[in-house]
């Protein structure tokens, strides 16, 4: 599955079935991000699929 | 699994209170706390024109788009947006473009200050010769400019959009230097018996976190497009802000137990260290308000600015 991270602006491919899989695989703090699923803010406990546009959002404010 | 409170599917799960929330229970939620934290701290009084800094991020514009919906019935409170263009290419431009956007849609009077027009350069031309650290002369002209410009504006108020995040990094630093004067100076509002050449900060975002205000933020589409400052470092506080943030992954609920404690705490500092750096005076410079003879902002336009 393909997750854009905004904070790199790069898209990362890694196999998950929920956001918290996501996450871990990532070694993203949950606390730092939010995740959207097709553009809809979704918790860490959603489902996810290869056919979802995943999108990893930085929380922390930019200086 | 459905929200708490209804049965829509949950967008957020609010762990300090371990409740699901769907989108328009959190939009209720989250305005509801924000109300609750003017309220408790009394952070609007009668006739009060509240001027709004904003630099056009989620926060700020958050802030600003509720303080308009919280007044909009009260003909008493005037609402200003104030925003500081540091001079950051491709950066705070950028920024700007979307916060006069907003203005505009949102019919909120805005006034824009320059660092070309205030100092005589921009950032971008400061930093080729300053080998300091970007964030903290950069701190020092914005809270400057801030404050001054709040003032001439007429402002009783000046209203940021520090979170919890903000604070409770803060009062760890603060904790980890040795700086307790410095917290004795913080919380909900600052400065309201401090000099009438203070402009009384309030921070009405002050008990939400940076993810519920981003949450908020994205749901009401106040993120067009997140940046980064292309001056920043690391520094003492993304140290700290990385560490509290392990602890809250770990931990749930770290963050508002450093608020919290420190809330308690708060009436003691200020009672031991009083609001006031003792050796107030204003500047002879500038006249603004200062703990030296020269104020910072003064000694950087001379010994940075004009070299």
């Amino acid at each position: 599955m393909k997750a854009y991270i905004e904070k790199t602006n790069k898209y990362a491919d890694v196999e998950a079935s929920t956001v918290n899989e996501l996450l871990i695989k990532l070694k993203i703090n949950p606390t730092t991000v939010i995740v959207t699923k097709n553009n809809e803010l979704v918790t860490e406990q959603e489902k996810i699929t290869n056919k979802d546009e995943i999108k990893i959002l930085s929380v922390i404010s930019g200086g | 699994m459905v929200c708490k409170n209804c049965i829509e599917k949950p967008v957020i799960n609010l762990i300090n209170n371990n409740v699901k929330l769907c989108k328009s229970c959190y939009i209720k939620y989250f305005e509801s706390k924000v109300k609750k934290t003017i309220t408790e701290y009394k952070l609007i009084e009668k006739n009060d024109h509240i001027v709004v800094a904003c630099s056009g991020g989620k926060d700020s514009t958050t802030l600003l788009y509720l303080l308009k919906k919280i007044t909009k019935n009260r003909k008493d409170i005037k609402i200003t947006a104030l925003a500081i263009d540091e001079g950051i290419h491709d950066y705070r431009d950028k920024s700007l473009e979307f916060l006069k956007n907003f203005c505009k849609e949102n019919e909120i009077e805005l006034k824009i200050f320059s660092y070309k027009e205030e100092f005589g350069k921009a950032l971008d031309e400061i930093l080729k010769t300053y080998k300091g650290i970007p964030c903290s002369i950069c701190g020092v002209m914005r809270r400057y400019l801030l404050n001054k410009k709040s003032k001439e504006l007429g402002a009783t108020k000046l209203a940021t959009g520090h979170n919890m995040d903000d604070e409770a990094q803060s009062i760890v630093m603060n904790l980890f230097k040795s700086n307790m004067k410095l917290s004795a100076r913080m919380g909900p509002t600052t400065g309201i018996k401090i000099h009438e050449k203070f402009i009384p900060r309030i921070k009405p975002l002050y008990l939400l976190t940076e993810k519920e205000v981003t949450s908020y933020a994205f749901i009401k589409g106040f993120m067009d497009k997140l940046n980064e400052c292309p001056h920043m470092q690391d520094s003492f506080r993304n140290y700290v802000r990385d560490t509290v943030n392990e602890f809250e992954s770990k931990y749930p609920g770290t963050k508002h137990s450093i608020v919290n404690s420190f809330i308690e705490l708060l009436p003691a500092l200020k009672s031991y260290y009083g609001s006031l750096p003792a050796t107030l005076q204003l500047c002879e410079r500038c006249s603004e308000p200062s703990s030296k003879k020269v104020c910072q902002t003064c000694q950087y336009i001379d010994k940075v600015i004009k070299k």
